[in-house]
């Protein structure tokens, strides 16, 4: 059982846990991921460690409540226990010098990109980071990104903050301006397949960090299977993260739609538990 | 006076068709007490029993069957588990057609005895009505790390923990058993015995940490450098799910059996959305293989309410490797068989769902390197079949984390770490290692045996430390 530390709402919808995993805080490196399962019924869902403390032996996750695995995730307070977390699963992020690097965190995937980034910031790389959401109450962990970066620019989709429009757009102007030697982008599907799609005509190195359906997260199921290039990988041995040039992304926006009628199902059913009478 | 012979087995008690496959209620129910005795009148307690030399731990095979005759079912348990310590598991799920009743005696002219129904009955009585009784040396003050829960892990340790050695076994998952409780579905194995054998385990003083991958979490090298074990036992079983390499095996819809299995066994998506995890069928569920893990996903298919559940294999009913007796409940369940037949190509909807499958016809040719007749595609027989869902039951592999993982870990080209087949030894000092992660996906018992043999090895080896 895993204790809920601390709990603070980012933005509406977005919320994030300090969680009490003294073994997986020793471990956890930029890039990496947990498996959560919140109780007896829970779905196992993946979640990227957005920070970790050795010394309290606390991590720290961030999430969006997108549908009824993280909603009742959402409900959980301090004090509350998780039942089962794993990790930390997949590989770490390849922390090098490259030179300029562009950090591309859009919406709720700030948080994962954060300890790449900062980790990058340390290696003594320039670090641009370009951070969007579709309106400032969704824009999280500014303070803690700009604290990392040479460069920092942020947009919203209505302009309610920083510059009105999409990453891409600011993300074009630099790479136009001057030499970049690798870009990282980690947010929702179509942000990610957009910024490679801009990078390749550049030649630019591009990672992005990909979220497919999981379950172990081991390697035994083969769930989160995504074609990079002419192989197919699992991405939560594998990845997440891969090189954006060589993605499927039609199959990897496919296959997030896999189970979309449960979804709603799932979605539709709160609460059918209680009524049961719980325990079953 | 010579008695008479009874040439067949006493049939197993089953669930009626139309209830097994509306739920995941156990289809054998087991012998009742006096099934189980007029069974074992039919042993003919041989001199020299070739059934024990059919089971790969070598159960005293006619002496647990005399006990059954003595009705004191509580020491038949004891003599079985002298060399397997989880006979209500293999009771239900060994290949006893390959194994112990293939060697029976009365094989040769009539059915041989049900040896298999035998240790089942005799183990659920012990279940139901024994204390645990075990003897525990006194501590001896070495620890061992046991990776990987499945038998061979558990056995292992179990056996670890009678000779007085502390030992914690590190799963992966949130639940201990491995293929015993992601893979093996409830109607062929309830997870309440397997659950019970788990606290049996735990009652030797064997603890065990779920949600620790190794490899991730610790390594084995700091299992040892830095945890203080002396000894590690390697029990990762065959995890790695083989796919086809076929055109559309990234619709959705495809499973590996794995998925599949580990859906619906372990996260219970049969009853979603009380539990969150989803599965999906549509109507007609194409499964792609012959083994255990085939019949097992087919019949699956079937209680989640399929119209059609196909089983497309390239051989022949055969050489088929599953258990006799699944290959019989499938059928009698109304899975099809397609026989020499292997998929070529899957085709999706636009919205990138399976809606078919393209598979060619096949034929048997030259024996191979089994010993199985090589199947051989027919060229121009191309066929479609409408499926909304392909489950791939094509085999496993040895997943590499461990061994990317560890130092001077030698493994083979397969990918199977190496290991002595009677000590568990590994490349590296004070590692040991058994069941499908040394031998490719086998069986349970074999699993189990392996974990036995490199638990008295381990002994060996701390006791020279
Ligand atoms: C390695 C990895 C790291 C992740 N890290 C984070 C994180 O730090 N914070 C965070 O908020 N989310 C993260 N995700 C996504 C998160 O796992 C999903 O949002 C979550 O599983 C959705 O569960 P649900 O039941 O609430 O929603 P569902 O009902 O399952 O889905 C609702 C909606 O979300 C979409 N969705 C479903 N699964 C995913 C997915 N895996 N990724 C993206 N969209 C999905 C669906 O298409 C649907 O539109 C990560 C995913 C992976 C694979
Ligand atoms: C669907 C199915 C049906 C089967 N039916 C039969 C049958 O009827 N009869 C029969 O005899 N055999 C059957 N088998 C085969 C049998 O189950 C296996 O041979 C046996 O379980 C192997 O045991 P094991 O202990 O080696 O590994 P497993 O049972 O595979 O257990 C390995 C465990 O290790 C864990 N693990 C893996 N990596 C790590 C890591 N890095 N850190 C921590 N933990 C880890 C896994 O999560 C798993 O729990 C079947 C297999 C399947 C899949
Ligand atoms: S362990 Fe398996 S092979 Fe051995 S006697 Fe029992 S059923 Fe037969
Ligand atoms: S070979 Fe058959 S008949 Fe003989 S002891 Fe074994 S089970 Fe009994
Ligand atoms: S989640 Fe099962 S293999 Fe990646």
């Amino acid at each position: 059982m895993y204790t809920i530390k601390d709990k603070i709402l980012l933005a509406p919808g977005i919320k994030m846990f300090m969680i009490d995993a003294p073994s997986i805080a020793q471990k956890a490196k930029p890039g990496q991921f947990v498996i959560v399962r919140k109780d007896e019924y829970g779905e196992r869902i993946p979640l990227t460690i957005a920070d970790s403390d050795k010394r309290e032996g606390t991590i720290t996750i961030i999430f969006q409540e997108v549908g009824r695995s993280t909603q009742d995730l959402g409900k959980m307070e301090v004090g509350d226990m998780i039942l089962d977390l794993v990790g930390p699963l997949g590989r770490e992020s390849e922390i090098d010098f490259y030179g300029t690097v562009i950090c591309v965190g859009g919406g709720v995937g700030v948080a994962p990109i954060y300890p790449i980034t900062r980790a990058l910031h340390m290696k003594g790389n320039r670090i641009i980071s370009i951070i969007g959401a579709r309106s400032a109450d969704y824009l999280i962990w500014l303070d803690k990104m700009d604290e990392v970066s040479d460069e920092f620019y942020v947009t919203t989709d209505d302009g309610s903050y920083g510059r009105k429009g999409f990453v891409t757009e600011v993300l074009t102007e630099i790479m136009d301006k001057e030499e970049i030697n690798m870009v990282m982008a980690i947010g929702p599907i179509q942000m990610m397949e957009a910024v490679s799609r801009i990078t390749k005509e550049k030649g630019i190195k591009t990672l992005v960090s990909l979220n497919p359906i999981m379950l172990d997260g081991t390697g035994m199921c083969g769930a989160c299977r995504v074609q990079i290039g002419d192989e197919v990988k699992f991405a939560c041995v594998d990845g997440p993260e891969f090189d954006g040039h060589l993605v499927d992304w039609e199959n990897a926006k496919r296959r997030l739609k896999m189970f979309e009628r449960e979804e709603k199902i799932a979605l539709t059913s709160l609460g059918c538990r209680c009524c049961q009478g719980g325990e079953k | 006076m010579p008695r008479e012979i009874i040439k067949n087995k006493y049939p197993m008690p089953l669930l009626p068709i139309e209830k097994r496959i509306k739920s995941f209620h156990e289809v054998a129910l087991g012998y009742t007490e006096d099934l189980a005795i007029k069974e074992a009148e039919r042993c003919l307690q041989c001199n020299k029993p070739s059934c024990v030399e059919g089971c790969p731990v070598g159960v005293d095979i006619p002496a647990f069957i005399k006990l059954i005759l003595e009705r004191d079912y509580l020491a038949a348990a004891a003599k079985i588990k002298e060399k397997n310590s989880l006979p209500a598991v293999c009771g239900r799920v060994c290949p006893q057609e390959n194994q112990c009743e293939k060697m029976c005696v009365l094989g040769k002219k009539y059915e041989p005895v049900a040896i298999g129904r035998l240790e089942r009955f005799v183990a659920d009585y012990e279940l139901a009505n024994g204390e645990l009784q075990y003897t525990r040396k006194s501590p001896t003050g070495y620890r061992v790390a046991v990776v990987g829960s499945g038998p061979a892990g558990l056995t292992c340790a179990a056996e670890l923990a009678k000779m007085g050695h502390e030992v914690t076994v590190f799963e992966a998952l949130h639940i201990a058993g491995g293929v015993l409780v992601y893979g093996i579905p409830e109607f062929r194995l309830p997870k309440s015995i397997v659950a019970k054998e788990i606290e049996n385990i735990k009652a030797l003083g064997v603890k065990i940490e779920v949600n620790s991958v190794i490899g991730k979490l610790w390594t084995v090298d700091e299992l040892m450098r830095e945890k203080g074990y002396h000894a590690v036992f390697i029990g990762t079983g065959a995890g790695l799910p083989y796919f086809m390499d076929i055109p559309g095996e990234n619709l959705n819809g495809v499973y590996s059996a794995n998925e599949f299995l580990t859906r619906v066994n372990l996260m219970k998506a049969y009853d979603f959305p009380n539990y969150l995890t989803p599965i999906r069928t549509g109507k007609r569920v194409a499964v792609i293989g012959g083994g255990n893990v085939a019949m097992d996903a087919a019949r699956t298919a079937l209680r989640l309410g399929v119209e059609e559940s196909y089983i497309i294999y390239r051989r022949t009913e055969k050489e088929m490797p599953a258990r006799a007796e699944e290959i019989e409940h499938a059928k009698e369940e109304g899975v099809r068989f397609i026989f020499l037949s292997c998929p070529v190509e899957i085709k999706g909807d636009n919205e990138g769902r399976v809606c078919e499958i393209i598979c060619q016809n096949y034929e048997l040719g030259e024996p191979d390197e089994s010993g199985r007749r090589r199947p051989v595609p027919i060229p121009g027989s191309e066929y479609s079949l409408k499926v909304d869902t392909v489950i791939m039951a094509i085999g496993q592999g040895p997943n590499p984390l461990i061994a990317a993982t560890t130092d001077q870990l030698q493994v083979n080209k397969k990918g199977n770490i190496i290991a002595d087949e009677q000590t568990g030894k590994t490349s590296k000092p004070g590692v040991f290692a058994g069941g499908d992660i040394v031998s490719g996906a086998a069986t349970v018992i074999l699993a189990m045996g392996a974990g036995k043999k490199a638990a008295l090895s381990i002994d060996k080896y701390l006791r020279s430390l």
